[in-house]
């Protein structure tokens, strides 16, 4: 069963071909990350997938609806955790939770999703005093809050501190658990690392990879990196297989306590499918 | 999966008003400027031009305090309306209820219960300063009744020329200032800053006719004037039939443009 599927989505901004025909499934429970440098057209992607924009081209269904067409019983089955978001200033929490539960059939107690995300000290604070990350936190609550089977994640954790990037990565692992299907899109590639079933890298426009954290791009078959000092220098190879290297060196006299094997990480091979410079 | 029922248009609409309404009053921008600036505009206009004019036993102050309801209704119902939806739209508010099960219709049901709110309070302090500070007398029973009209007719067309007015600003933050260009602008030929009117070249009068304002404040004086101040009205009548007819297209054309020009977001870039 999918819960997002899209064939040759494309979207123009005035002659600016933003989305230039993704192909995209998503299964249910499934938690899928989009990857891209700024303008790859993420946000398009996901704007189009949540009802926000229409497309130009293509086909897609989210939950079996098209989202140019969902209706209030599809958006309530929906959870969307919005980008730069300055909304609600003045109401406190706990105020904006309740009130978007109230637009949901079958909402979770406010109190338990605040608590969820980790803000119940700062309940009854107005919104317009929270730091950042705390705001951000607000955004996820409003977005968990109506019970959604699918949850849009834009950038979630942009200007997060380290350990409250830990605690949103548990929160999203546990509604995983339940059950629901996420995507994602971020900047962080440890993030989608750690959270992603799936991913695909988005670069100008279209999909340039897609697979697990471990085999996107090729990885796994992309060998490792051996480098070792010999004769005063360092010397580096890339073999598919390093054993018979390592084999060979430890026959010779190479000073093997600077040897090193990596395989490339997953933002190595991102940076070398945007065509980055390393 | 859960079949519970979505909640209804008219719960989410009422829920929506309250966080309106908390939202305005902690607004320390909106109270000021929109809500307490036409009492102020009163007081000093009142208190500047109280003894300058004195005509049927009607000092200038109580012509004022009538004229300045239709400046009330004008700063609660289309500047509230018209800047808040520009707010909404650019803040993100919008976009974050289009991604829910919210209807439209709720949500502008809000907007407007926040509007009638205000409005209500508006002209009740309006009408106290009239009252107590340059003893204006309360209307009969009569008289009472067309207020009501009025005052629907007045803040249903307002508030709709503000939801079709605010799909024009292109920058929230320029939104007030936008706003207040047309409501200063029709105060000044309406009546409401001026009167009496007559005072006007005759073809600004007629400019005005065209537009709501000065039929708002017209009808306000026949509401909390003495009779015998018809003279001093454009036609030296009251007009009441063609208020209510000027008020009531108005209506229509707000309708139909909001209709036209509503929109959640700014338009695709």
């Amino acid at each position: 069963m999918t819960a997002i599927d899209v064939t040759g989505l494309r979207k123009t901004y005035r002659g600016h071909e933003a989305v230039r025909g993704i192909d995209l499934a998503v299964a249910r429970g499934e938690v899928f990350a989009l990857l891209g440098p700024n303008g790859a057209g993420k946000t398009t992607t996901v704007e189009i997938l949540e009802g926000h924009r229409r497309r130009d081209g293509g086909e897609v269904r989210v939950l079996g609806d098209d989202p140019a067409t969902g209706g209030r019983a599809w958006r309530a089955r929906i959870g969307i955790v919005l980008q730069d978001t300055e909304d609600a200033a003045d109401l406190t929490v706990r105020e904006m939770v309740r009130h978007v539960a109230g637009l949901y059939p079958d909402p979770r107690p406010a109190d338990e999703v605040i608590e969820l995300v980790g803000l119940t000290e700062k309940s009854a604070s107005r919104i317009r005093t929270l730091s950042g990350g705390q705001r951000r936190r607000v955004d996820v609550a409003l977005g968990i809050v109506g019970r959604p089977e699918l949850l849009f994640l834009d950038e979630p954790t942009t200007g997060f501190d380290p350990q409250a990037r830990r605690q949103f990565w548990d929160l999203i692992r546990a509604l995983a658990a339940e059950g629901v299907t996420i995507l994602l899109t971020t900047h962080y590639l440890d993030e989608a690392e750690a959270l992603a079933d799936r991913l695909a890298v988005l670069v100008d426009g279209r999909i340039a990879a897609e697979g697990t954290p471990a085999t996107l791009g090729g990885r796994a078959a992309a060998g490792a990196k051996v480098s070792w000092r010999e004769n005063g220098s360092t010397r580096t190879e890339w073999p598919a297989d390093p054993t018979d290297l390592i084999r060979k060196l430890v026959a010779t006299d190479a000073d093997l306590t600077s040897l090193t094997v990596t395989r490339p990480t997953l933002e190595d091979t991102y940076l070398t499918l945007i065509g980055a410079e390393k | 999966m859960s079949v519970a029922a979505l909640p209804s248009a008219l719960e989410t609409g009422v829920s929506r008003s309250r966080v309106e309404i908390l939202q305005f009053v902690r607004d320390r921008t909106a109270v000021i400027f929109t809500f307490a600036f036409p009492a102020m505009l009163l007081l000093l206009f009142g208190s500047i031009f109280g003894k300058s004019f004195d005509q049927a036993g009607v000092s200038a102050s109580q012509v004022y305090a009538a004229s300045m309801i239709a400046y009330g209704i004008l700063s609660t119902a289309f500047v509230t309306m018209g800047v808040g939806l520009a707010l909404d739209r650019d803040d993100g508010t919008l976009k974050r209820l289009h991604g829910t099960p919210m209807p439209v219709a709720a949500y502008l049901l809000g907007k407007l219960i926040l509007v009638l709110v205000l409005s209500v309070a508006e002209v009740a302090v309006l009408v106290l300063v009239g009252v107590l500070i340059f003893g204006m007398t309360l209307p009969d029973a009569g008289h009472w009744l067309t207020f009501a009209w009025l005052f629907v007719l007045s803040v249903v067309a307002c508030t709709l020329l503000g939801i079709a007015v605010s799909g024009l600003v292109k920058r929230a933050r320029a939104a007030g200032a936008i706003l207040n260009v047309p409501v200063v602008f029709l105060q000044f030929i309406s009546g409401v800053f001026i009167h009496p009117i007559t005072m006007l070249p005759s073809w600004l009068v007629t400019v005005a006719s065209f537009f709501p304002v000065k039929w708002m404040a017209q009808g306000f004086r026949y509401v909390f004037l003495p009779d015998g101040m018809r003279t001093l009205e454009a036609a030296g009548q009251w007009e009441l039939g063609r208020t209510a007819m000027v008020l009531g297209a108005w209506c229509v054309i707000g309708l139909v443009l909001c209709l036209v020009t509503f929109r959640w977001t700014e338009r695709d870039r």
